[in-house]
């Protein structure tokens, strides 16, 4: 690729998404872009982006885009939060709700792994959250990401990254050489295809918000953007997770984080004593 | 220094399981088989215990039941490292006492990922 059709990809990618990709990183462009050249039919990588400049046909565009979106992700990734879901937050909000739905979003959940390690510790909590009903919901851009995270369906490498063992054989049947989630996890989640830099309000709101490792792909004016929406869309005395160090430089206006929590942040200072 | 016992037939895995181990911190002692295994821990148990389960002379679960008999066989955490890929198979190595599973392949990710996961990286 050359220098001005990198340039295009990521000038694509930051204004469709928010997302922040180095057209120096040719290597990366290329390795992401390979895949959807084939898919479409192109002979190369450079007539993809030949025909993406000639056309900017917007379903070509997002396939591009969502490639360039794809990120790394594994079950329980960073147990610490999890741990902190389990433990703390979920049993303070099943208590504060008295009876209403919980309302659990996973906003970029790429191919599953987290939204599905949420609806994991809410099946092992279930007897220790008083009847709580708890509604799981997940989001991405990609819909080939959204495709895979609602198969289910993951590689013998994919369930060893962060997945122990007894939670393997507890809640996945293995399929051929797949490893499926099993039906009642699955059918925890529901599944919506969310831009986090366009408008979701009509998403409500929730008492709970993971959106780990989005953030920081994210450029700098997005990431404010991103932020300031997923605090309107967190329930007053919800709880936010972010990664650590995901906070712009700016700080977090709408947010507070909670001390000692790495991560975790919510919208009423007040919340913070209870998590 | 953790102590980690790599149990494996396969001179190759158990070199390439000794680089990765040994890049994370831990010390390494080598067994081909489950009877030369008892014998290392007999001597000295280790902290954790790599092990594979088709071998010669004495299988790796045959070694996990007898292991778990010995005077301080409860200590070691111990993580199969196999081809046995099906949920049988794991379900039969953890009833025996194994704290964690690898199926190979393996890579240094995979791991560090399940020591992690039993506290020891």
């Amino acid at each position: 690729m050359k220098p001005g059709d990198c340039a295009l990809v990521a000038e694509l990618c930051a204004a469709r998404a928010g997302l922040n990709v180095d057209p120096e990183k040719t290597y990366l462009l290329e390795s992401r872009l390979a895949p959807v050249a084939r898919r479409e039919g192109f002979g190369s990588i450079v007539d993809l982006v030949e025909s993406l400049r000639a056309r900017r046909e917007e379903r070509l565009v997002w396939a591009v885009v969502e490639a360039m979106a794809a990120g790394e992700t594994s079950f329980f990734r960073d147990r610490l939060a999890f741990k902190q879901f389990s433990d703390e937050v979920l049993p303070v909000m099943a208590r504060r709700r008295e009876g209403r739905p919980i309302r659990i979003w996973s906003a970029g959940c790429g191919s599953g792994q987290e939204v599905y390690s949420l609806a994991i510790n809410v099946a092992e909590k279930r007897g220790a959250l008083s009847g709580a009903k708890v509604e799981l919901f997940a989001s991405d851009i990609s819909e080939r990401a959204l495709e895979k995270a609602q198969s289910g369906l993951y590689t013998q490498f994919e369930v060893q990254r962060g997945l122990p063992i007894r939670q393997l054989v507890d809640h996945f049947e293995k399929v051929d050489e797949m490893w499926a989630i099993s039906p009642n996890i699955r059918q925890m989640v529901r599944w919506r295809r969310v831009n986090l830099v366009a408008d979701f309000s009509a998403t409500g709101q929730f008492d709970v918000i993971f959106c780990r490792h989005v953030l920081s792909a994210l450029v700098e004016p997005m990431r404010v953007k991103v932020l300031e929406n997923l605090a309107g869309a967190l329930a007053p005395d919800g709880f936010l997770f972010l990664s650590e160090g995901e906070i712009p430089d700016n700080g977090a206006k709408p947010l507070y984080a909670v001390a000692g929590r790495a991560g975790l942040y919510v919208r009423n200072p007040a919340a913070r004593a209870a998590a | 220094m953790k102590t980690c016992l790599v149990v494996d037939d396969s001179r190759v895995i158990r070199k390439v399981a000794r680089r990765i181990l040994e890049d994370i911190g831990f010390e390494i002692a080598e067994a081909s088989d489950g009877m030369e295994a008892l014998a290392w821990c007999r001597a000295s148990m280790p902290d954790a215990i790599l092990l594979d389960w088709n071998m010669p002379v004495m299988s790796g679960i045959e070694f996990l039941r007898h292991l778990r008999q010995e005077p301080g066989g409860d200590k070691p955490t111990v993580v199969f490292c196999t081809v046995e890929a099906d949920v049988s198979h794991i379900r039969e190595a953890l009833d025996a006492g194994a704290d964690e599973y690898i199926m190979k392949p393996f890579d240094g990710d995979i791991i560090t990922s399940k020591l992690a996961e039993v506290g020891l990286a």
